[in-house]
């Protein structure tokens, strides 16, 4: 079996179909559906003006959109104004240096690390690990799946596919100088573990590396925001703290940020507001008893700005809720790493031709149901089945692979003339309404189907028979396997 | 930005990207006017109508939301009931009964004196605090969320590495919205050429937590477990509020 790490794109198709036979990640799976879900609505309904908000969120970023030049120029300024350094790097090798030259300056041997999807985009852990330096992870999340060498399944959830005994294993296999006979069986044990191995690292580290979920443009400051209180750790003890922050995360005020602030917690975790919202600006001031002592920006491009006046603009205001993963029928199926790129999921399918290439990433965009549910829910209202039909148009346009090019013109009206997909597709289904059905206690019935609407009207929906049907498949001709190109992170 | 000196390649040439593709549509002078506009207004956007409020009902949601949110709220008459109020919290929790404060003017004012079986110290966090006691600039009603800046009497860590973290807040301090507790910062943390950003502000709300293993809520992650807010005193008087009418608005 592929190891995750060494997923591409390319191999989405054989990627996905080893996932649906992954008993313990459609266990894992179940939490996207039941919990996520399930938040999210329940917070959206706490508040009234939701909607609007979105609106008002679309329009700040597409002001910003339409202006950055001028925002970053100004947030450039205002972070050196407080004592700041910003970074510009044009891909992720200019990035990865930018942050070698700063942990070089200061003779880092240990970095720790908030979580930052640019970090996975720029595989900043791998890159500082040849160069002798040790990057932690400190979200717990992302702490799992470094020990487990993996890459995260999940934009905000990074160890949603493993289960809490493979996070034993996990810990047992890593943290050697604890007793092996020690209980792991339960949440709270493994989290005070992992709270107490991480606090020596926070400590001892030179350099602090985190994301940014918004760079405001009026005072230079840098925001995160959390939940578990380790970006801050990671960015108030060690003596720099370095941000990685792709160049669209730019906002005009600390009042555009707050309407942010509202769709971005209820869309992500469904929670009003997320534990910790920190705006940092520069270094520590004279006189401060805490802080770091430099605070450096890299603004990362990585071909967003070509985005500009394309097809694909929209997704440059996307704040990463990951609200379109939950809500997604193929990536509740098939979980992140069927992917096989740094983002899952339908904002994955749009932003990942940009950063890898059409010719990488051109089987993403076709695989999709065409549901419409990303859009829906998309605090941002980014027209997402639009953008990977674009990027369908594109490939054709270019020649390259039209016969995948068929699957994107709609999933179960066209399932029968593709077989692979339909399976695919009805697999899906068997596994997600499997596990309702488990929880309901009984089966679906036909109106019980959310999502569905659109597709049973095309065809008989065959019963769910859990297991049964999945054997069945499984004897089922299979697709010519597809050797990965070698890893792609 | 003046074009005059040699700009470093990564810069010109992402800006140059972005430059020439917005060119396209407007001009720079135009882009330019726009968002010094926007940038001078710092117009509120939507602010939700739980967040408008008048004072007294403020106090009373922010509290909800703030306990909605896992942290716990006792409320007192007074300033000088904090030191009580620290002990008494203590001792309910089974907590070991020293604290360490921010040296922050606002709590050197308390009695801590009159509570014999508290060590008090004042200083940044250190590894092994236990809990520590900080000052709020605000509180944010619409969510519960406690709006904490940072200065040279206000160190960060006593927000983050102590086991249980106890905030004070006098209840005049409790506004509607985030845009409200940015207008108090503009209008409080000021100098002679206008004001001036903390380092860090951290809005919190809630004790820390993480649902990283098998999305299950687990309280106290790598922040403190436990959150305690002592509100102190009433609500300001409600002739200061912009619109009463909101006053019984359900949440
Ligand atoms: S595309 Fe929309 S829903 Fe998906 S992560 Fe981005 S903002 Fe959230």
């Amino acid at each position: 079996m592929t190891s995750a790490a060494q997923m591409t794109p390319r191999g989405f198709k054989k990627q996905a179909s080893a996932a649906l036979e992954d008993v313990s990640l459609q266990r894992a799976l179940g939490n996207v559906r039941d919990g996520f879900i399930a938040k999210r609505s329940k917070a959206v309904a706490k508040l009234p003006e939701f909607d609007d908000l979105r609106d008002q969120a679309r329009e700040i970023k597409d002001h910003v959109i339409e202006n950055l030049d001028v925002y970053l120029e100004r947030f450039e300024q205002n972070v050196v104004m407080q004592g700041g350094t910003v970074h510009w790097a044009a891909d992720t090798k200019a990035a990865q240096e930018a942050v070698l030259t700063i942990c070089r300056l200061v003779g880092a041997r240990t970095v720790t690390k908030g979580k930052s999807m640019i970090g996975e985009e720029i595989h900043v852990n791998p890159f500082l690990e040849e160069n002798g330096i040790e990057p932690v992870e400190t979200d717990l999340g992302e702490y799992i799946i470094q020990l487990r060498e993996e890459p995260p399944s999940h934009i905000i959830a990074p160890a949603i596919h493993v289960n809490k005994e493979q996070v034993a294993d996990a810990f047992l296999e890593h943290h050697t100088d604890l007793p092996r006979d020690r209980n792991l069986t339960d949440n709270a044990a493994l989290l005070a573990e992992a709270r107490a191995k991480l606090r020596d690292r926070f400590l001892e580290a030179d350099v602090g590396i985190t994301g940014a979920n918004f760079l405001i443009a009026e005072t230079g400051s840098t925001v995160i925001v959390t939940n578990e209180g380790n970006g801050d750790l990671t960015q108030t003890l060690p003596r720099i703290h370095i941000v990685l922050a792709s160049i669209e995360k730019v906002v005009p005020t600390l009042e555009d940020a707050s309407t942010l602030f509202r769709v971005l917690a209820r869309s992500a975790t469904g929670q009003e507001m997320s534990v910790y919202t920190t705006v940092s600006t520069g270094p520590r001031r004279p006189g401060d008893l805490d802080g770091p002592e430099q605070f450096h920006v890299v603004l990362v491009d990585n071909g967003r700005s070509k985005l500009i006046g394309s097809d694909w603009q929209d997704i440059l205001r996307c704040i990463r809720c990951g609200a379109c993963l939950n809500h997604c029928p193929v990536y509740s199926a098939v979980g992140g790493h069927a992917y096989g790129s740094t983002y899952p999921g339908p904002m994955g399918k749009v932003l990942t031709p940009v950063i890898m290439g059409i010719k990488e990433a051109g089987q993403l965009p076709n695989a999709s149901s065409f549901c419409g549910r990303c859009e829906e829910v998309c605090p941002m209202h980014i027209p997402l089945p639009k953008m990977m039909r674009h990027w369908r148009e594109e490939e054709f346009n270019r020649g390259l692979s039209p016969r995948l090019g068929r699957w994107a013109l709609g999933f179960w009206s066209r399932a029968a003339g593709m077989p692979w997909l339909y399976r695919l597709g009805a697999r899906m289904s068997i596994a997600w309404m499997s596990r309702k059905a488990r929880k309901l206690g009984r089966p679906f019935g036909a109106g019980q189907l959310p999502l569905a609407g659109g597709w049973t009207g095309h065809r008989d929906f065959p019963a769910p028979q859990g297991i049964t049907f999945q054997s069945a498949w499984r004897k089922a001709k299979r697709e010519p396997s597809r050797r990965p190109l070698g890893p792609g992170r | 930005m003046t074009d005059a000196a040699p700009l470093p390649s990564a810069r010109a040439g992402i800006l140059g990207r972005i430059q020439s593709r917005l060119d396209a549509r407007t001009d720079r002078t135009a882009r330019e006017a726009s968002a010094k506009e926007r940038l001078a207004d710092r117009r509120a956007n939507l602010v939700p109508a739980r967040g408008q409020l008048a004072p007294a009902d403020q106090v009373n949601l922010f509290v909800r939301m703030a306990e909605e949110a896992d942290a716990t709220v006792t409320r007192v008459a007074a300033a000088t009931d904090v030191p009580a109020a620290v002990s008494d919290w203590l001792r309910q929790n089974n907590r070991p009964m020293n604290v360490r404060r921010a040296p922050d003017p606002t709590l050197d004012a308390y009695p801590w004196a009159a509570e014999a079986l508290l060590t008090v110290e004042a200083g940044k966090a250190e590894s092994t605090d236990e809990t520590s006691v900080t000052a709020a600039h605000c509180g944010v009603a619409e969510t519960g969320t406690l709006m904490l800046t940072s200065a040279e009497d206000r160190p960060t860590t006593l927000n983050f590495l102590p086991e249980s973290h106890i905030v004070v807040l006098r209840a005049d301090q409790v506004v509607g919205s985030y845009e409200d507790g940015w207008t108090l910062l503009r209008q409080t943390q000021t100098v002679d050429s206008g004001w001036i950003m903390p380092r860090t502000v951290n809005f919190i709300t809630g004790p820390s937590r993480s649902a990283d293993i098998e999305q299950t809520l687990q309280l106290g992650a790598h922040g403190p477990r436990q959150l305690h807010i002592i509100v102190v005193g009433e609500a300001a008087d409600d002739d200061n509020a912009e619109d009463g009418e909101n006053s019984d608005n359900p949440v």
